[in-house]
């Protein structure tokens, strides 16, 4: 008897995890949330486009699911099943209700210095000359919702990857309509000068592979001050304005969670903005509103004074977004000049 | 009893391979940004977390001249683990408390936030670990009533 039991669990289990997944509600867990509900774009591109849809195979789609777009802000899900990035690749297939293109995965030949040469007159405006693509995320805060398409980034290790010789190919020979995309057969070059083309963006992927390095910064910047608690605050404040960032508050890190005056006095927090720089900062990502605003902590333990921070180049790895490394990298430089400054 | 252990594991085993772990934990809310705070911070209370304070960065940007849509900064934590936190690992203390970012979409909402795993990293003790654990499983817990919420 108890056995039937545990079968009848068993059988629970394996239809919990085998019925067949949900790729809209899939969608709306996973990627909804960058793309839109109906695929519109927001903090990620826009992907209803009928002329991007029809003209990907579900192999790129669901590939591109799989990895990702390494710095490009677009996360990598390995973890999904099989099952659930086919439903994922149906449902956004299902917008347009037209079957799935398929693509000769045979590579493509051609010259890739000849290549070079059309694509650095013809697709590096949008592009880049390396390929890294248009700046910015989706179609919000960083960009009006009016504005094209941002132009993907070709050198990413995620898209040639995730496109065949012969899609990128199809691509360059139809254009994709209502994005600056156009047709290169229409614009007056041959399908060989094509085949350069796409045999120069295909070399993207060894540079990429070349550049790939794993960094390792400190999650917090610590500077000890040689002043007492209440000198460094002083000093803290002339220094964060010496940088042309504006003081916010000051107040204790335990403010909001105990009554008013009970706080614990040695953990001072100062914050402060400079709204030019969190205004490009959002425009790059609109997600680091998180990490704002600027902030340093002061505290007092055992007689010793220090002053710290979060340390951006540690964070900017959350995000998947090359973009904001530069920024980050400047605040990181900032707030070790502040903090130097402060305990001169 | 070994049988239904076994099957108890399976169970748990096929819910668990459906939780997908990530650097950002985001969503988003089809309800109006100021319904959607309301929201955010009924569920946040709900799961017994204090929201210390608010930090409304659309004015300050708006203040300085700037055209930005709604964005603010939720500070959230519980007491007892703020100050255990902080005390004991004052390395964290830039970290703390943790801050979830709402802001407005055309209609919709979102919110994002770092999974609190990240930080776990930070502390050497396996039982603190657990906190971050369970942070985490707040989190999702939240922003699931936040992308459920109608």
């Amino acid at each position: 008897m108890i056995k039937f039991i545990g079968l009848f669990f068993l059988l629970i289990a394996s239809g919990v995890a085998n019925a067949a997944p949900d790729g809209k509600a899939l969608f709306n867990k996973y990627c909804s949330v960058c793309h839109g509900t109906e695929g519109k774009g927001g903090v990620g591109v826009p992907l209803s486009l009928p002329s991007f849809i029809n003209s990907v195979s579900d192999e790129y789609l669901k590939r591109t699911i799989r990895l990702g777009r390494p710095g490009r802000i677009m996360p990598a899900f390995p973890k999904l099943s099989e099952a659930q990035v086919n439903a994922i690749a149906s449902h956004v297939r299902s917008w347009t209700n037209v079957p799935a293109v398929k693509f000769d995965p045979t590579p493509v030949t051609g010259n890739k210095e000849h290549g070079k040469e059309i694509f650095l007159t013809r697709c590096a405006l949008c592009h880049g000359a390396d390929g890294k693509g248009g700046k910015g995320t989706g179609v919000t805060f960083s960009r009006k919702r009016d504005l094209p398409i941002i132009a993907p980034a070709l050198n990413n290790s995620g898209f040639l990857a995730s496109a065949s010789d012969t899609m990128i190919k199809n691509t360059l020979i139809h254009g994709r309509e209502g994005t600056p995309m156009v047709s290169l057969l229409e614009s007056g070059l041959t399908e060989n000068d094509i085949d350069d083309v796409v045999a120069y963006v295909r070399s993207f992927q060894q540079i990429e592979k070349a550049e790939a390095q794993e960094e390792h910064y400190d999650a917090a910047i610590v500077v000890d001050s040689p002043y007492s608690l209440e000198e460094t605050v002083e000093n803290l404040k002339q220094a964060i304005e010496n940088q042309n960032f504006k003081l916010i508050r000051t107040d204790y890190l335990e403010h909001g969670f105990v009554e008013e005056g009970k706080e614990n006095k040695q953990q001072v927090v100062v914050h402060f903005c400079n709204f030019n720089f969190l205004f490009e900062a959002l425009s790059i990502d609109p997600r680091v509103g998180m990490f704002l605003p600027c902030r340093v902590t002061v505290i007092e333990r055992e007689g010793k004074v220090q002053m710290m921070t979060i340390n951006p180049m540690r964070l900017s790895k959350l995000f998947n977004n090359d973009a904001l490394n530069e920024a980050c990298k400047t605040m990181t430089e900032t707030y070790q000049s502040i903090l130097e400054d402060a305990s001169l | 009893m070994k049988f239904f252990l076994r099957i108890f594991f399976l169970i748990c085993f096929s819910i668990s391979a459906n939780v997908i772990a990530s650097d950002l934990i985001m969503a988003r809310s089809h309800l109006s940004f100021s319904e959607a705070m309301t929201n955010l911070q009924v569920s946040l209370r709900e799961h017994g977390y204090t929201v210390a304070r608010v930090q409304r960065i659309d004015v300050g940007l708006t203040g300085m001249g700037y055209k930005t849509d709604m964005y603010r900064v939720v500070f959230v934590g519980k007491t007892d683990e703020i100050k255990y936190l902080a005390d004991k690992y004052p390395q964290m203390i830039p970290y703390l408390p943790p801050k979830v970012s709402i802001f407005a979409e055309e209609g919709d909402t979102l919110l994002v936030t770092a999974n609190p795993i990240a930080f776990a990293q930070m502390v050497d003790d396996e039982k603190d670990r657990l906190i971050f654990e369970r942070w985490e499983s707040d989190v999702y817990s939240v922003f699931d009533d936040f992308r459920n919420a109608e």
